[in-house]
């Protein structure tokens, strides 16, 4: 393992830490933490790897980190980075390997009680139908070619259009479901292929579905703007663009590593490989990842279908009556190309996300027209023993983060530490004497994704609540949990 | 020869030690399996040439596990044996040998989406191979 280095800190206030310029870093970093997290953070290579980012050519403004921010490969998890147009690069590894990985919500007509006695029986049969862990698949849903390409163009509203869901759904995603330059000549055979029997499967690890309920409610008129009140019953979807994302993200950091060195940039870490935004490589990479960001965004899009369908079989109810209607899908692992406002001018930049959350604000054009006056709703999911939380983007986000936050808790134990720390323990049995009935593809993933192997996601949210670049709406806690 | 797991917040990360290089990729190879399935339960009925081209050995070393890791998702076949039968600054050739994975007789125990080159190192030291690799799980 590669020694820890120490990187120099300065506190700037009781949210906030600055990564100084030393080396070859062409900006400074900064991370969103409380001094308690700091303490944490410090003991993996996280800030040094926001150091990396602050290496790369063209980037504008700070190498950001969320206070979820933990050790990836490449960007840490919870970086952002903006690269400018002209004179900055793009990188698969400021994006990973599960791209357009996100996160969607579903209100619902429901009330916590109403459901209460039939989790089982709504989990039980989530299993069933939406096809989670390795190598399942539903067998309703097999793609030919021809419409695996407008999957990948189409994105949200290829399903839509296929009968999985309602047009009225698109208005509730980021980027309408659809990210527009998606070409999918520039995915690889071999992409294909691994996503062909994906569409419509959850994988496995931290992706999941829960049904869970309006716990506590901080912003009375943001919650009644966005649909949300005590005890509702909702559901969150959490999952990404599968085996074709991973191999698009795979091909393009093997181009970008002759990429990187055809233009003489210097890389601190081969996972940061990138190519000049304006170059062959930086433009095929931008539209291969558009199509794996479309492919997540109808996979999250079939999901939800059949969630609704569960709830249909299980409570003999139909969709006026369990209204679950989609409040909203983010993405947290992406790069999309925005206008910010730099230091008074607007520019054109390339924003890396890398488990990290678009927060814009109220009033700003790329928020639906039911959210302009609340701002844009940002959905950071927990563990799957304690809680969730409903956010919405603000000013302050804008102007300091390019209009980024967090993206989740973060984990503090590795997979390997969390399953010794489950050994021999019934977690199901535990988090069922708490009310939370877990079922999953493999027990396995159950002992990897125990409730303290992350962060505790209220502290991730005060901070970014605190520091402004992200206002708590409400707190969702978990009933039922699925998981790959 | 043999390898090890090695402790990484969010990823999975081996170490693989062994007398010469062919050894190297035949136990990082293993190591791969060895996550996903119980290995003991993974008997040699087939086998699969596998070629992969890159510049470099460490290169080369993502670009053969990811070879086999696309074996298993995309065909289905699970790996318990490796000989390498060529290796140099650009090409690796091989053979892995195993099953098609069969749910009743393979628990999986760990999906694996991709094999990175984050801290990628293969390293000669002592007159003994070492190398480490990080998983994205």
């Amino acid at each position: 393992m590669t020694e820890k280095q120490s990187v120099r800190l300065e506190k700037i206030d009781e949210y906030r830490w600055l990564i100084p310029r030393e080396g070859g870093m062409r900006t400074e970093g900064m991370v969103y933490a409380d001094e308690r997290m700091m303490g944490a953070i410090k003991q993996d290579q996280s800030l040094q790897q926001v150091r990396n980012v602050a290496c790369l050519p063209g980037i504008v403004g700070y190498s950001l980190a969320m206070p979820d921010i933990h050790w990836g490969y490449g960007f840490p998890i919870g970086g952002v980075a903006a690269f400018d147009e002209a004179e900055g690069v793009v990188s698969p590894g400021g994006v990973g390997y599960d791209i357009n990985c996100g996160v969607r919500l579903m209100g619902s007509g429901l009330e916590r009680t109403e459901i209460q006695g039939k989790i089982k029986g709504i989990v039980d049969t989530l299993l069933v139908n939406i096809p989670s862990g390795v190598g399942s698949h539903r067998k309703d849903l097999r793609l030919d070619k021809g419409q695996q390409r407008k999957v990948l163009q189409k994105g949200a509203q290829w399903a839509v259009d296929q009968g999985y869901g309602r047009w009225e759904d698109l208005e509730h995603i980021e980027e309408k479901g659809r990210i527009s330059n998606a070409d999918p000549d520039l995915v690889s055979p071999r992409a294909l292929e691994r996503g062909r029997a994906q569409l419509g499967t959850l994988g496995s690890g931290n992706h999941f579905v829960e049904v869970g309920y309006v716990a506590e409610v901080y912003d009375e008129g943001a919650a009644r703007g966005l649909g949300l009140a005590k005890d509702q019953v909702t559901v969150i979807v959490h999952t990404g663009s599968r085996g074709l994302g991973h191999q698009v993200c795979d091909d393009s950091i093997r181009v970008m590593l002759q990429a990187a060195q055809h233009y003489g940039i210097e890389l601190p870490d081969k996972q940061l490989c990138c190519a000049p935004l304006g170059s062959k490589e930086g433009q095929e990479y931008l539209a291969a990842m558009a199509c794996a960001a479309n492919f997540a965004f109808a996979n999250r899009q079939i999901i939800t279908h059949w969630v609704r369908e569960t709830f249909e079989q299980v409570l003999h109810m139909g969709p006026s009556t369990h209204r679950l209607d989609l409040i909203y899908d983010v993405c947290h692992n992406i790069a999309k190309m925005e206008t910010h406002a730099v230091e008074g001018k607007e520019r054109r930049l390339c924003v890396h996300r890398k488990g990290a959350t678009r927060a814009f604000p109220p009033h700003h054009p790329d928020v639906p027209a039911v959210y302009q006056e609340i701002g844009q709703p940002v959905l950071i999911p927990g563990d799957m023993g304690r809680c969730s939380y409903v956010l919405v983007g603000t000013q302050g986000a804008y102007e300091e983060t390019f209009g980024s936050t967090c993206h989740g808790a973060g984990r503090v134990m590795s997979r390997h530490q969390a399953k010794k720390s489950a050994r021999g323990r019934r977690v199901t049995q535990e988090l069922e004497a708490k009310g939370i009935y877990v079922r999953a593809a493999s027990m396995g993933t159950i002992a990897e994704e125990i409730p303290e192997a992350y962060k505790d996601v209220s502290d991730v949210v005060d901070v970014v609540h605190g520091a402004g670049i992200g206002k708590k709406v409400v707190q969702l806690k978990p009933m039922g949990v699925i998981k790959g | 020869m043999g390898y090890e797991l090695l402790d990484h917040t969010a990823d999975l990360m081996i170490r693989v030690w062994s007398a010469d290089v062919k050894g190297l990729f035949q136990e990082a190879a293993r190591a791969l399996f060895a996550i996903i399935t119980d290995l003991e339960k993974v008997t040699v009925h087939l086998s699969r040439e596998v070629a992969v081209q890159g510049s470099g050995r460490e290169e080369l070393l993502v670009a053969w596990l990811s070879e086999l890791l696309y074996l298993y998702e995309v065909k289905g076949l699970l790996f318990c044996d490796f000989a390498l039968t060529e290796i140099n600054e650009k090409n690796v050739k091989g053979v892995a040998m195993g099953e098609a994975f069969d749910e009743g007789r393979h628990p999986i125990k760990t999906g694996i989406k991709a094999v990175t080159y984050h801290q990628l190192e293969i390293k000669e030291q002592d007159g003994r191979w070492q190398a480490q690799v990080i998983f994205d799980i």
